[in-house]
């Protein structure tokens, strides 16, 4: 491929890619995001190739790896066009009947399709499906039409026409100006104005300028950036250049977690692609520009996603925070200034160029535009990688998109942020989602990190195991940070043990104080949310756990005992062979006792009855 | 020049200074301990705070590590820094709680003794050890390793410090005690750093006085190395 030297080109081979694409007759996608590829994805995959091949459809079906599609628990996720008819939870011996059924004879297979936990309704198309029926793909809906190690599929979607329209139309304060007309506020958590980010950057009195992804993605149970990196690659790659010409940047780096394997993997194809074709480099596109992209891996540690540690990092040093009296954006890696972007953020510049800022802020409410990306988890019916327009009142994501709470519990808490953020109760579930309101409240949006917890969730002990996080993951210079996360994980786990005191609460709270005013970096600055925002709503279970040594959600194993109802038990014995502690005791026939003493609580009795007659005190 | 203000009078820094150092020029007293004139801030103690005010926004913030900057407002005595740092204090105390010149220090702020029970190992991470051995003695013969509570001072890989030349400034600085040098018969031993080094004796009183690891490490680092016999006498039999 010789390198493509004017935006026509560019045109030209669009033109040629869609036109044979065209020429098959319908397209099979499988989902082989990390998710699907735990759940035998590649075996379908490689499957759905040999059935092709041995049914002579390869010139009329073209068949496609895409990445995550966000409803990862129902993977590996396959559909087929046109018709959109998605098929859930795929496996290689279904290959031959889907091959069969659907592809030549055009009928749908019900068993495969989609069926709602609640209703019991199937649905055959994939945007029917409550789950994403209720979203507003922007950013993450072109990874199902996309291989992300084909460039082909990238530009047949329209890709580097934000970028061609960027270098021949646009001078870099134009950018900047659209980008601030959108209002776009960065992913990674701060919500802080892009546009005024790049503003200051540019105006740097400096020649050498960079800019920068941060996909270090640390919080537990998050995968919005991972799904983007390795689903559309070229999309960041393209964000970044429209920054990084805006900016006046002719370097730039991926931060990208150690631990992300795919994303690397696609990231390193799609920067080989973008070079060969002239789309990174000395003079892309024949405009002049000139722009290279190295991927840095991170250290491994979460702390490391901090903006001043992640460039101390990039230059080499131990990824700690340092002090930024002076901005990083004027003074960042080796002191040259240095813009850096979540990846959702730089995800949201290419479509903001094409669809215009107009398009762009019709979406959000009047300070938040755009939509966000969050993993949906806990105890919720739908669980997955969902977006939404920002301001949706939390009760829609859970209840109408997450399908409500399973097994008919009650909803008690949904936390939002990652580690850092707070849990906000049911009284709050009119909240608009975005990063001003949920702030307001005593959470925050953090990169994108939502957890549902039901009534059978102890909110002391969900405190506990945030702080355990955060005592961990704290670098630990800060004696405050240090010691304040490791101190309240210790009072938290006294409480959970029993062994609260009347005045833990108050040092509870000057702990928190201290911690979020005297630390260095924004983790010591936030760790105390989580505590402060379950005494907030929930202040009557820490109550609960000090004065009556009683856990009222009944999960703290210290303040709980199991017995067995005497009137329900019928003495069938179940319980007493599956006990791992043999504390079970009596006559087979006759109702069972259990033993407190050697009982650990593992909860497995009272899974294993039929008739309910194990209780929790 | 720069003009800044701190409680309500006027100074001039020099550029590259920071609050606390033109504090301390002046006369005004801001609790300290991982700073030390010699060394580069660290901001670690988390001691040293102060509200400044910059552009109209006022922060709590670390003297030690905030440059002197044209016009800013410094404030070193308001119920907020006053509240931050006796609380840091007592965190402090809780870490070293027998280290004579914690007890001081915390006492000086009124503080006699910590709600928390004593968790530490009498090290407080001040870091200043790690940074006398990397930018006064050039030895770079410790760091820190590991996050959080599992934070500390250790010679790399934990094994045995093998560029410490024994010079014993980390154990000069330290602020609890916590680093110890034993002397025993012709060895040195820093037990913390897993450390042993011979000994040179002095050729006229006899006296164990300088590791051999320190003599080769200041030949090899000096630009006019003195007279090849120099390290034979002590300094007192010099
Ligand atoms: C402890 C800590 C960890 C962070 N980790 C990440 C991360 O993994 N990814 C990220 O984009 N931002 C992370 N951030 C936020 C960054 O410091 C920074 O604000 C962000 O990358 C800026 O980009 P944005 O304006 O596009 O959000 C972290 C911040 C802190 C304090
Ligand atoms: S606040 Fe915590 S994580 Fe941040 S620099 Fe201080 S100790 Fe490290
Ligand atoms: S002296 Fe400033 S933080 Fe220690």
């Amino acid at each position: 491929m010789h390198r493509l030297t004017s935006v026509e080109e560019l045109e030209k081979i669009r033109k040629i890619t869609l036109e044979e694409k065209s020429k098959k007759s319908s397209c099979l996608t499988v989902c082989l995001g990390t998710g699907c590829q735990a759940y035998a994805g590649q075996r379908v995959y490689e499957t759905l190739k040999k059935e092709i091949t041995s049914h002579n459809l390869t010139a009329e079906i073209e068949l496609k790896a895409t990445g995550c599609r966000g409803f990862c628990e129902q993977g590996p996720i396959l559909v087929l066009y046109p018709g959109e008819i998605c098929y859930c939870r795929v496996q290689p011996e279904n290959v031959p009947d889907i091959i069969k059924t659907t592809v030549i004879e055009n009928r749908i297979i019900e068993d495969l399709l989609y069926q709602d936990p609640v209703t019991g309704q199937r649905f055959i198309k994939e945007s029917e499906i409550p789950f994403y029926r209720n979203q507003s793909r922007i950013i993450l809906g072109a990874n199902r039409f996309i291989n992300p190690q084909d460039l082909g599929d990238y530009l047949a979607q329209g890709g580097y026409r934000a970028l061609a329209k960027t270098l021949e139309e646009m001078t870099p304060e134009q950018v900047i100006a659209e980008i601030e007309k959108a209002n776009l506020r960065g992913r990674g958590g701060g919500g802080f104005p892009a546009g005024l980010k790049w503003e200051t950057t540019r105006r740097a009195p400096a020649k050498k300028k960079y800019v920068i992804v941060n996909a270090d993605e640390g919080d537990p149970g998050a995968y919005m950036d991972r799904s983007l990196l390795e689903g559309n690659p070229h999309l960041i790659l393209e964000g970044l250049s429209i920054g990084a010409y805006a900016i006046g940047a002719d370097e730039g780096f991926i931060y990208l977690r150690q631990e992300y394997p795919l994303p690397l993997e696609n990231l390193s194809i799609a920067i080989k692609q973008a070079e060969e074709y002239g789309l990174l480099g000395t003079n892309i596109l024949g405009t002049g520009f000139n722009f290279s992209v190295k991927i840095k891996r991170g250290a491994g540690a979460f702390v490391s996603g901090e903006s001043s540690a992640l460039m101390s990092a990039i230059e080499g040093k131990i990824g700690e925070p340092r002090p930024k009296h002076i901005n990083t954006a004027l003074s960042g890696i080796n002191g040259k200034p240095s813009n850096l972007n979540n990846v959702e953020t730089w995800a949201n510049v290419p479509i903001i160029i094409e669809k215009g800022a107009e398009w762009y802020t019709h979406i959000g409410n009047a300070t938040n535009k755009g939509t966000k990306i969050f993993s949906l988890v806990g105890k919720v019916n739908n669980t997955g990688l969902i977006e939404v327009p920002m301001g949706i009142p939390l009760k829609k994501i859970i209840f109408d998109l997450g399908g409500g709470i399973p097994g008919g519990k009650k909803f008690k808490a949904v936390q939002t942020g990652g580690p850092s953020g707070g849990c906000l109760p049911q009284h709050h579930l009119d909240t608009p989602v975005d990063f001003d309101h949920l702030h307001e409240l005593g959470s925050m949006m953090g990169s994108g990190g939502m957890i549902v917890m039901d009534e059978e969730t102890c909110m002391v002990d969900v405190a506990k195991y945030f702080m355990h996080f955060l005592k961990d993951e704290s670098c630990g210079k800060c004696v405050s940070c240090r010691e304040g996360t490791r101190k309240m994980y210790e009072i938290l786990e006294a409480i959970t043990l029993g062994q609260g005191k009347e005045e833990d609460i108050p040092l509870l709270e000057e702990l928190a104080w201290v911690t979020s005013n005297t630390s260095l970096c924004a983790l010591g600055r936030t760790a105390s949310n989580p505590v402060l925002s379950t005494l907030k709503y929930f202040r009557d279970e820490y109550e609960a756990h000090i004065r009556e040594k009683r856990c009222p959600a009944k999960v703290c194993k210290a303040l709980i005992q199991y017995t067995i109802d005497q009137e329900k038990c019928n003495g069938c014995g179940r319980c007493r062979n599956l006990c791992p502690q043999k504390a079970i005791e009596g006559e087979k026939g006759s109702p069972l006792t259990i033993n407190a003493q050697s009982c650990i609580r593992c909860g497995i009795c009272r899974e294993a009855c039929r008739f309910e007659a194990v209780i929790v005190r | 020049m720069i003009t800044l203000w701190i409680d309500d009078k006027q100074y001039e820094a020099a550029e590259g200074r920071t609050i606390l150092q033109v504090a301390l020029d002046n006369g005004i007293q801001i609790p300290h301990l991982c700073y030390h004139e010699n060394l580069s801030s660290f901001g670690g103690c988390r001691l040293c705070q102060v509200e400044v005010t910059r552009d109209n926004k006022t922060v709590l913030t670390t003297s030690c590590t905030y440059p002197a900057m044209d016009g800013i407002i410094v404030r070193t005595d308001t119920p907020k820094v006053k509240k931050a740092r006796r609380f840091v204090m007592e965190l402090l105390l809780s870490l070293a709680p027998d280290a004579p010149k914690i007890q001081d220090l915390a006492q000086e702020m009124g503080i006699v003794a910590t709600r928390f029970t004593p968790a530490g190992d009498n090290c407080i991470r001040c870091g200043l050890c790690v940074r006398a051995c990397d930018e006064l003695v050039g030895a770079h013969a410790i760091t820190f390793a590991h996050r959080g509570a599992q934070r500390m001072v250790e010679p790399p890989f934990a094994e045995e410090a093998e560029n410490c030349i024994g010079c014993g400034t980390c154990v000069q600085i330290c602020p609890t005690g916590f680093i110890s040098m034993e002397e025993q018969g012709m060895e040195r031993k820093i037990g913390k750093w897993k450390r042993t080094l011979k000994m040179k004796a002095c050729a006229k009183c006899g006296r164990p006085f300088i590791s051999f690891a320190e003599i080769a490490f200041i030949m090899d680092k000096v630009k006019n190395p003195p007279p090849a016999d120099w390290f034979d006498y002590c300094s007192d039999c010099r």
